[in-house]
């Protein structure tokens, strides 16, 4: 292959948006087709200085906006190439009716999601509007929650999402600058054996194999559509789980880090527990434990795969805690928060008397501070001693103003 | 087809032109060509046509102009001899009567309806050119 290999300490420093380039990088992309957004940029920025300094053999396809990118993702896909992009936010909303094509498609490009709160009013911060925005759009969706997660999950995300009995496309998500633009330690993976664990592209059905003409974005009405979403639905729901375990091991075998489809973390004996996702996993960790040396025994759920939800892993997870908080990093605008429903709908018909309340916060990105969380584990609790939820079912945190809370 | 069910097709609404591998295929008529039924080759697209063109091989020379601008691919000619036209695909756009050079024109429009045997019997004959 006509590219240098770089050489890597195995921990080198860096920022989510650089340890997501990496990756691009030893995928060995074949077509980035981008559009620059804050705080994004710098990992389609990554890419191509590494395309242009000779680390990759592919091509970056410069063009006039967010849409344009993914369609140009689309096309190099449909063509039989290996694809990712970049993008936040408002590029992701203008992105939103070409997200439907490449999942409808069976199109295995991976994008890399940096969460930004959505406008009005603009706000460039992370907050996890956006990917809630992209959950019905047929993707599988994962959640890193710091700089390592999003170089890992990379790896994983083209494994899941090129499998023939997959072939969807994948999102990996990161907070906006609380992950990508806060630089940690990372460890690394050799070239090799990063696109050892990946694998050459196995194209399927691709308009460059000319003894075999295939005609994509056809359309159907009334007659064919159902029968295609339906397919897809059930490959999401059937498929792709166990393949992301399968993804999961294999990776733990190999670099010895094991992620989960839903993260526990002291959750064994737990009374109470927080489920969130992003950058908050870790300040709700770092609580949970404070709480317990103060006699509450906290426990925390983190979301890795938000599509297809994990809905039975989610069970489990929380058949025994007695009091549980779902936290929602988008304004619900007029209904209870996605985890909240999410949670409520896997909990339902199961025989737990949990009590599950939902909290809205860090919109636009606001912080979520160990006192905010100390707060909630102690509300928490008191749910649990009274045998009863004492608070409104929706609250929000750290906004200011008169408390905010309904249902 | 009509009974094919979700887990029948092949997944992202892919279609496959040809029912099997291809070579050669510029140098293959499109009546031996492997197409599959979901190719529009075997389908009809052309019912909302509205005027159809009737061709006269009498006045034709064989000039291949219609060939050439028919924007649909819908007439059909072999070894350099004007055969017809397609009716499964021919949108009824007139571009070939209006190309046509012979005189009098060897494809005119007609009526959908209009009886091919009598459009030939009382086709115009050759327009004198004014002096």
């Amino acid at each position: 292959m006509a590219f240098d290999k770089m050489e890597l300490r195995d921990v080198e420093v860096w920022d989510g948006n650089f340890a997501a380039a990496q990756a691009m990088r030893q995928c060995q992309i074949d077509v980035v087709s981008a559009y620059p957004i804050t705080p994004s940029t710098p990992i389609v920025e990554g890419y191509a200085k590494f395309l242009a300094d000779g680390y990759v053999e592919g091509e970056f396809v410069m063009v006039e906006s967010e849409h344009a990118a993914m369609s140009g993702c689309i096309g190099a896909a449909a063509a039989g190439g290996r694809v990712a992009t970049a993008t936040s936010s408002q590029g992701f909303a203008l992105m939103v009716e070409t997200l439907y094509q490449a999942s409808g498609m069976r199109l295995p490009i991976v994008l890399n999601v940096v969460n930004r709160a959505l406008a009005a009013p603009l706000n460039v911060n992370g907050d996890h509007s956006d990917m809630y925005l992209g959950r019905d759009s047929g993707w599988i969706q994962f959640d890193a929650y710091c700089p390592q997660d999003a170089y890992d999950l990379n790896f994983i995300a083209f494994k899941v999402a090129e499998d023939h009995d997959v072939r969807l496309p994948a999102m990996v998500h990161q907070d906006g600058f609380m992950t990508s633009h806060t630089a940690q330690g990372v460890h690394t993976l050799d070239d090799d054996t990063a696109y050892g664990f990946v694998g050459d592209f196995k194209p399927m059905n691709d308009m460059l194999d000319f003894e075999n003409p295939v005609t994509h974005g056809v359309q159907t009405e009334e007659d064919w559509h159902f029968e295609h979403k339906a397919r897809q639905h059930n490959d999401l729901m059937t498929k792709v789980l166990p393949k992301i375990q399968n993804a999961f091991d294999e990776f733990e075998k190999l670099t010895g880090r094991k992620y989960n489809i839903v993260e526990k973390y002291d959750l064994d004996d737990a009374d109470v527990a927080v489920v969130c996702m992003g950058t908050s996993v870790e300040t709700a960790r770092e609580v949970a434990l404070e709480m317990r040396e103060k006699g509450i025994k906290a426990g925390v759920v983190g979301i890795r795969v938000v599509r297809p939800f994990p809905f039975f892993e989610i069970q489990e997870a929380l058949k025994d805690i007695k009091a549980i908080a779902a936290l929602d990093r988008s304004s619900p605008n007029g209904a209870p928060g996605m985890l909240f429903n999410e949670l409520a709908g896997a909990l339902f018909n199961t025989d737990t008397k949990a009590m599950l309340s939902g909290y809205v916060y860090g919109l636009g990105g606001r912080d979520l501070t160990k006192k905010h969380l100390t707060e909630l584990f102690t509300e928490l609790q008191a749910n649990v001693d009274a045998g009863k939820i004492t608070t409104p079912l929706q609250q929000f945190i750290g906004v200011r103003g008169p408390k905010l809370a309904f249902l | 087809m009509a009974n094919t069910g979700w887990d029948e097709f092949e997944i992202g609404a892919m279609l496959r032109t040809f029912n099997e591998p291809i070579e050669n295929i510029a140098g293959t008529l499109q009546e031996d060509r492997p197409y599959s039924e979901n190719s529009s080759f075997r389908a009809s697209v052309a019912d909302w046509r509205i005027e159809k063109p009737v061709f006269n091989k009498d006045y034709c020379i064989d000039c291949q102009f219609c060939w050439i601008y028919c924007p649909d691919v819908s007439i059909i000619s072999r070894d350099k001899k004007m055969i017809g036209v397609d009716m499964d695909h021919c949108k009824g756009c007139g571009i070939c009567v209006e190309v046509c050079p012979t005189n009098p024109k060897s494809l005119l429009m007609f009526e959908e309806k209009a009886d091919e045997e009598q459009a030939i019997a009382n086709w115009p004959t050759k327009e004198e050119k004014e002096k």
